[in-house]
């Protein structure tokens, strides 16, 4: 057996992020089928344009296009694509000059074999059919057999419709391990036992159990089966609806301190009213039919009234 | 200036930790060795800094949850970087500057097997024109490798002598992920990669951490009977487009090390995760053929993302406790192709306020 729990968990975002008069005009070039390069003030022409002069930190203000046919100068092979790159199969990154420009810029090179790639050799863009104003707008580079077959760029910069926004997709997949501690709690709500751990410092117990307790920073090592009794020490009743939302408001989300524990865990409560819970109410959980079981939280459905009278303030002040 | 010194130093170092990627249980250890080096217990650290990314551990807040590791009721003094040790430990240097603080311990960790350490990098790049198109690392470093075997900068040759030296050194370092020299001939005849750059060029993906302790005048002698002192500390920045730099070149590796004085150094911990950047970096340095290059084995040996830099420093304190050398020198680098760099020079003499 893993000394850890790990699951697949894939982190993805849409930044979506204004572009400035520069990028913009530079990806509204690309919408066109245009490179727009801008001249420093040492006389070069960059792309993709620089937003402020690197010598004088100015401004940068002059446009010009450039060729969509160029001269690679530096390029490195792709064995291994991943995910989101311009292809997926291999290929070559290259740093490609492009006729007019006087620096190089980056893209993937569509070839098939690294034999098929040098410093020095000719490429022109493969436009995307569909267009939107970003980079990816030019789906590759593609080596260029013949000058005169170079295809023209496009009909040119539409300037009242400039691109002023991008939306970049984010994914990252993880395969994310919990700690050993937690491997423990997890594998214990499997066999319907909730584990804490107890600091071998304060003697506090913690649950779910953490790799060092907070105030001794010392590793936790002493196991410890928990009560599935316990105390609301403070909850809230949910009335706004939020997507991936999977019960309906209003319900009550509340901090219980098992007994037994020091610091209390979040759950469900459900069996009664929302206006009827309260501070210092007994619950126990609730959990669900065995062969549903797994190694999570959710094994345990919710928390119950157990209808005992509500513990003093006392026993639970120092956990709010 | 105050005078301050690397007094405490530990490291782990492994290809996959088997554990959660808030590395609390690999950090406990470390900060109990550099107690165990130092006599202190947490309350006499004045200031703490960690360097960490959630890209990497593929959470929000993990550094929060990393502070665990210190136990912080009552409340520390605490700050962190999204970036490596090494700039963990600047930010440290400058709070101890500023006579708020006496004492300092730094520490970064990251589990960089948890994704795909390539592409998650690619979230550092220019977010217009770049990372839309995912450049991974390793790719641009073969842009930057090839275009300086193109320009006769340096050779695929001295590239393997640089990977030879590193894993041959890395025998000896019981923390390093990749070791076993063999010799220029046989690592010319393995298989290109991401041509021009063969596997062996490329630092291994490592998982790991680190902590680095610093002290203040009589605070650091007190602890260490031969404190690393830090007579010069710099870093700078290049632009982050690969097209508008000379790739052949540092210039902010140059500018770092003019500002924290090289002279004198006998050995010099350089962290280049890809082997023609050693290369780059030796001539930037100013590091003629006297100077002791990564006896640790370096990046090449052992490259935890967020720990590798300032691990680079750790290590060149150890020569000066140890007595081996009067001067030595530490540096980190942070970005795509070497973009930004971070150098520290360590003394065994004070120099003195």
């Amino acid at each position: 057996m893993a000394r850890t729990l790990s699951a697949p968990v894939t982190v993805a975002f849409d930044y979506t992020r204004s572009t400035g008069p520069v990028v913009g005009r530079f990806l509204t070039g690309l919408r066109d089928g245009v490179v727009v390069a801008g001249r420093t003030s040492d006389g070069r022409v960059v792309v993709p344009p620089p937003e402020f002069d690197p010598i004088t930190h100015e401004a940068l203000t002059d446009f010009v296009e450039v060729a969509a046919t160029g001269t690679v100068s530096s390029w490195t092979w792709v064995p291994e694509p991943v995910k989101g790159q311009p292809l997926d199969h291999p290929f070559a990154f290259a740093l490609v000059t492009l006729d007019g420009a006087d620096t190089p810029f980056l893209h993937a090179l569509h070839v098939t074999s690294p034999d098929e790639v040098s410093t020095g050799m000719r490429v022109q863009v493969r436009w995307r059919g569909e267009r939107t104003g970003a980079v990816t707008d030019i789906e590759a580079f593609v080596p260029l057999a013949d000058e005169d077959s170079a295809s023209p760029a496009g009909g040119g910069l539409l300037e009242d419709h400039l691109v002023t926004g991008v939306v970049t997709p984010v994914e990252l997949d993880y395969l994310y391990a919990a700690s050993p501690e937690e491997s423990a709690f997890y594998r214990g709500l499997a066999e319907g036992k909730i584990l804490g751990q107890r600091c071998p410092a304060c003697h506090k117990v913690y649950v779910p159990p953490r790799s060092a307790c907070p105030v001794d920073g010392v590793a936790t090592t002493e196991e410890v089966e928990l009560s599935e009794v316990g105390t609301i020490t403070t909850f809230c009743i949910v009335n706004v609806p939020f997507l991936g939302q999977k019960i309906k408001p209003p319900y009550v989300s509340a901090y219980v301190l098992l007994d037994g524990a020091d610091i209390a865990i979040l759950h469900l409560i459900l069996d009664i009213p929302a206006d009827e819970v309260r501070m210092g109410m007994r619950v126990k959980a609730v959990w669900k039919p065995r062969e549903e079981w797994g190694t999570t939280i959710e094994n345990i459905s919710h928390f119950s009234p157990t209808g005992d009278p509500d513990a003093d303030y006392d026993t639970y002040k120092q956990h709010l | 200036m105050r005078d301050v010194a690397v007094v405490g130093f530990a490291q782990r170092q492994m290809e996959e930790f088997d554990g959660s990627p808030t590395c609390v249980e690999l950090l406990v250890p470390l900060f109990e060795e550099c107690y165990e080096q130092t006599g202190w217990t947490r309350k006499d650290v004045g200031f703490w800094c960690s360097g960490s990314s959630d890209y990497l551990a593929g959470r929000s807040f993990s550094f929060v949850q990393a502070v665990d590791a210190i136990g912080v009721i009552p409340p520390v003094n605490e700050s962190h970087v999204e970036m490596d040790l090494a700039w963990a430990l600047y930010e440290a240097w400058l709070k101890i500057q500023t006579g708020e603080v006496d004492t300092a311990l730094v520490y970064a960790f990251g589990k960089s097997s948890a994704g795909v350490l390539r592409r998650t990098l690619a979230l550092q790049l220019e977010p217009y024109t770049m990372t839309p198109l995912w450049p991974d690392t390793v790719s641009l470093a073969g842009l930057q490798a090839r275009v300086g075997l193109d320009a006769g900068a340096w050779d695929e040759r001295a590239m393997a002598e640089v990977v030879n030296r590193s894993l041959t050194a890395a025998e000896k370092n019981e923390y390093a992920v990749r070791k076993g020299g063999s010799s220029v001939e046989e690592l010319l005849a393995r298989p290109l990669y991401a041509d021009p750059l063969r596997k062996h060029d490329c630092a291994p993906v490592t998982d790991g951490a680190a902590a680095i302790v610093l002290a203040a005048g009589d605070k650091a002698r007190e602890v260490c009977d031969r404190p690393a002192w830090i007579s010069g500390l710099a870093h700078y920045v290049d632009p982050m487009s690969m097209g508008t730099r000379d790739l052949t070149r540092s210039p902010s590796a140059e500018r770092a090390a003019a500002a924290a004085g090289t002279a004198g150094v006998e050995v010099a911990e350089l962290h280049a995760p890809f082997s023609h950047q050693e290369l780059i970096l030796r001539r930037e340095l100013g590091l003629g053929d006297d100077v002791a290059i990564n006896p640790s084995g370096g990046a090449l040996s052992g490259n935890p993302m967020f720990s590798a830099g300032g691990i680079r420093i750790g290590e060149a304190a150890k020569k000066i406790w140890s007595g081996e050398a009067g001067r030595t020198l530490g540096h980190a680098t942070s970005g795509p192709a070497l973009q930004q760099n971070l150098v520290c020079v360590l003394d065994a003499e004070q120099k003195g306020a």
